[in-house]
């Protein structure tokens, strides 16, 4: 569904994008994570046909951004990192003015506008000028907007920002259903949780490069090691974390608790505790220790920074 | 284009021309001027005309009130459509400031759709108001002074309101789509604002004048500069340089890097000889066809000055046309035979040159090859004038101006064309180039010729007109 190869940007000496390589395909959700001024928006730009990339290519919904910009602009649903509504119109005379720049028909698009209004909870402000409404409320209506026309892909700048919380969860289990509609969705947020519970794929992206990519799980794994896991016994554990050592790599212990890395959990954990069993160590807990998705990605920003 | 795709073009330009007068009517600062202009001003005008009628007959000056009614007529239909520069110059840069502008670029709308959606939005409420205005002014000096206009005035005055709001609406979506703040866009209106001001004075000058045919003239002139004004729009109107610019840096440092490099070029390690064959020679070239324009103008002005001198004829005697005695010697005497001389000659030749570079640039040329037409018309005319009292013009004009014409003619076409290419490498910048590169890459050019040809023409130039012109003369007529 979106595919770019070598994408590069440059405005004069200013190099925005330099070689982003990117694949989602239908049902997936990329989350493109990085520092303001990284190639975050440029990259967007790039895949909804307003930037001409300098060199390398990108497709969207089958249309090369630069030969088919009118098929790549029906194919996305773009939500702009500003909500950017025209403040003295109303909700429904807002969202029939792009059903019709989209080629809806009246009907459909008034039927389309309806039923999504209602998915997000704005039937009472339809009345009202779009300048009145919260910052949560315009978010929402921009969303709207970018899916007005049903779009197969969808490119969607800080979906959440400025929401309260229950706006925010309505956003992001609409996010969850697009993705089960089988669309492919670019999500740039600074909001990491956001990012580690809706995308397949993270790519952090750092001056304009793509410095880090995979799975959320895979990142991890890479990135901060393998699984870390903490144990906690009935009694004390003196003298037992030596007895482990050919098992697990030790990497913190305390009198009745203890951490270790493994590569191999599923192998290694059942001969940890039956090796405790051997010494007649009652085990309270072992779980893994969790590790969010924002210490991968500082880590990752702080290694590009040392560089 | 077919008649379909013009149909569907209308149709989707409209959709941003509707949403966009809806919103201007929901805007009072904006509906409050132009409902003031539309209606209270046309009656203020008949009350204004009446007044001055009645005072002028008093003293016998019917002619003052025949010339002002029409002249009131044309301020009513052009003071509503002022309000169309203050929407255009905000079409663009005002959405981008508000960050609306990016939902609409995203959308499947074309560059001319919106473009055109924008221009008709810009212009079709303060026209339609200003026809208002008009035929609120009418129907109030028809019931007032029983003052009926002639249909062609009638014609002409909306012809020139609906061009001049065009025009006006053009140049400020050129400015909108230059600019990345409203603030910009209103300082650079000044380019629009000052123009239109003169324009209007010539205007009224005209109608006072009486001559209304002439102002079909101005209609023409407006629709040459709208045609070259939307050309620019069109050209310029895309959207990477909508989005892509945030800044309006002011770079002299790289602007001129830009243009040192530029004027260097090809030439670079490979001395002067080498610039020349390498660098000039090739931009030299480039401008041929702005060189032939500047030619073919000249000519017409050697023409047209030649066929005036039998509509103004100079009080020549037949066959007498001969110099004072002792021509040459009175010259020298002067200091003119003299390196000081030709110092002069040269400066003020180069001072020419320099002014009509310096107001081409800004005016798409038209007003460097308008001074290098006028000596070219005095030449003619004075040909035309020897030639009235039965002297070879050819022979005069071998004698007087080409013993330096030879080179001065050149150097003010070398010049001309580079001028032209500089004034007009805003209207369409090359594909890639923006518009302060295709003018900072056209200035570079017109440095080259300067330097390069122009200068060294001029002076070598000056020490013939000093020396050998004045000589060559004196042998061909005497003294």
């Amino acid at each position: 569904m979106i595919e770019t190869h070598a994408l590069v940007k440059r405005f004069d000496s200013f190099l925005a994008v330099d070689g982003v390589s990117l694949a989602v395909g239908p049902g997936q959700v990329l989350a493109l994570l990085g520092p303001n001024g990284a190639g975050k928006t440029t990259t967007v730009r790039m895949l909804t046909s307003i930037l001409k990339p300098t060199a390398g290519w990108a497709r969207v919904a089958g249309h090369d951004v630069v030969a088919e910009p009118d098929g790549v602009r029906r194919s996305v649903g773009v939500l702009t990192e500003h909500h950017g509504l025209y403040f003295r119109m109303r909700a429904a005379e807002y969202l029939d003015f792009f059903g019709e720049l989209y080629g809806l028909a009246a009907p459909l698009r008034r039927a389309r506008a309806a039923a999504l209004i209602e998915r997000f909870g704005m039937g009472e402000a339809l009345t009202k000028r779009l300048g009145e409404y919260s910052k949560g409320m315009r978010q929402k209506l921009a969303l709207i907007r970018a899916m007005l026309h049903d779009p197969p892909v969808l490119l969607l700048d800080e979906p959440t920002s400025a929401m309260d919380p229950q706006s925010a969860r309505l956003v992001r289990d609409a996010i969850a259903q697009l993705r089960s509609e089988q669309r492919a969705i670019i999500l740039c947020t600074h909001n990491l949780t956001e990012a580690e519970e809706l995308a397949d794929q993270i790519a952090i992206i750092r001056r304009g490069t793509i410095v880090a990519r995979g799975a959320p799980a895979a990142l991890k794994r890479e990135l901060l090691g393998p699984a870390l896991l903490e144990l906690r016994a009935a009694g004390s554990l003196d003298g037992v974390a030596a007895g482990l050592a050919d098992l697990v790599e030790i990497t913190a212990a305390g009198p009745d608790w203890l951490r270790y890395r493994t590569d191999e959990p599923a192998r290694v954990n059942p001969l940890v505790l039956a090796r405790l069993a051997e010494r007649q160590v009652a085990v309270v807990t072992l779980a893994e220790i969790t590790r969010s998705l924002e210490e991968v990605y500082l880590q990752v920003v702080q290694a590009q920074d040392e560089r | 284009m077919t008649l379909l795709e013009t149909r569907r073009l209308l149709g989707r330009a409209l959709i941003i021309t509707r949403r966009e007068v809806s919103d201007q009517l929901r805007d009072w600062r904006l509906i409050a001027p132009v409902v003031l202009l539309t209606l209270f001003f046309p009656l203020l005008m008949n009350f204004t005309a009446g007044q001055i009628l009645d005072f002028v007959g008093q003293f016998g000056a019917d002619i003052v009130g025949e010339r002002l009614v029409p002249f009131l007529l044309m301020v009513v239909g052009f003071f509503p459509i002022s309000v169309s520069l203050v929407i255009a110059l905000e079409s663009f840069v005002g959405e981008k400031e508000r960050h609306s502008l990016e939902p609409l670029l995203s959308s499947p709308l074309t560059d001319t759709e919106l473009y055109l959606g924008k221009m008709l939005a810009a212009t079709l409420p303060p026209l339609l108001s200003s026809y208002l205005g008009i035929l609120v002014y009418l129907v109030g000096l028809a019931l007032t002074i029983q003052w009926y206009a002639e249909p062609v005035l009638l014609a002409q005055i909306v012809a020139l309101t609906t061009v001049q709001a065009l025009v006006m609406v053009a140049g400020a979506v050129v400015v909108s789509t230059q600019t990345t703040s409203v603030r910009a866009a209103n300082l650079l209106a000044s380019f629009i604002v000052i123009p239109f001001a003169l324009m209007v004075q010539g205007e009224s000058v005209i109608m006072f004048w009486g001559r209304y045919d002439v102002l079909w003239w101005a209609l023409i002139g407006l629709l040459l500069i709208l045609f070259v004004l939307v050309r620019m729009g069109v050209q310029l109107f895309n959207r990477e340089e909508l989005l892509g610019r945030d800044i309006d840096e002011l770079n002299l440092r790289g602007a001129a890097r830009t243009v040192a490099a530029a004027f260097v070029g090809a030439g670079r390690g490979h001395g002067l000889a080498g610039w020349y064959r390498r660098e000039l020679w090739p931009t030299a070239g480039r401008l041929r066809a702005p060189i032939g324009v500047v030619g073919l103008a000249l000519l017409a002005a050697l023409v047209f000055g030649y066929t005036q001198a039998a509509v103004y004829p100079l009080p020549l005697l037949a066959g007498e046309f001969r110099l004072m005695q002792g021509f040459s010697e009175r010259l020298a005497e002067f200091g003119f035979m003299s390196p000081a001389g030709a110092a002069w000659v040269f400066l003020t030749n180069l001072r020419a040159l320099g002014l009509a570079s310096a107001l081409g640039a800004f005016s798409w040329g038209v007003l460097a090859i308008g001074l290098l037409m006028a000596p070219l018309g005095l030449v003619g005319f004075f040909c035309g004038q020897v030639a009235l009292i039965g002297v070879n013009p050819v022979l005069f004009f071998i004698a007087f101006v080409l013993p330096h014409g030879v080179l001065e003619i050149p150097a003010a076409l070398l010049a001309g064309g580079a001028t032209l290419r500089l004034g007009t490498s805003i209207i369409a910048p090359p594909p890639g180039k923006t518009l302060g590169e295709s003018w900072l890459l056209a200035l570079a050019d017109w440095a080259k010729i300067a330097a390069g040809l122009v200068v060294p023409l001029l002076l070598a130039a000056a020490v013939l007109e000093a020396f050998v012109t004045p000589r060559v003369a004196a042998l061909i007529f005497g003294g």
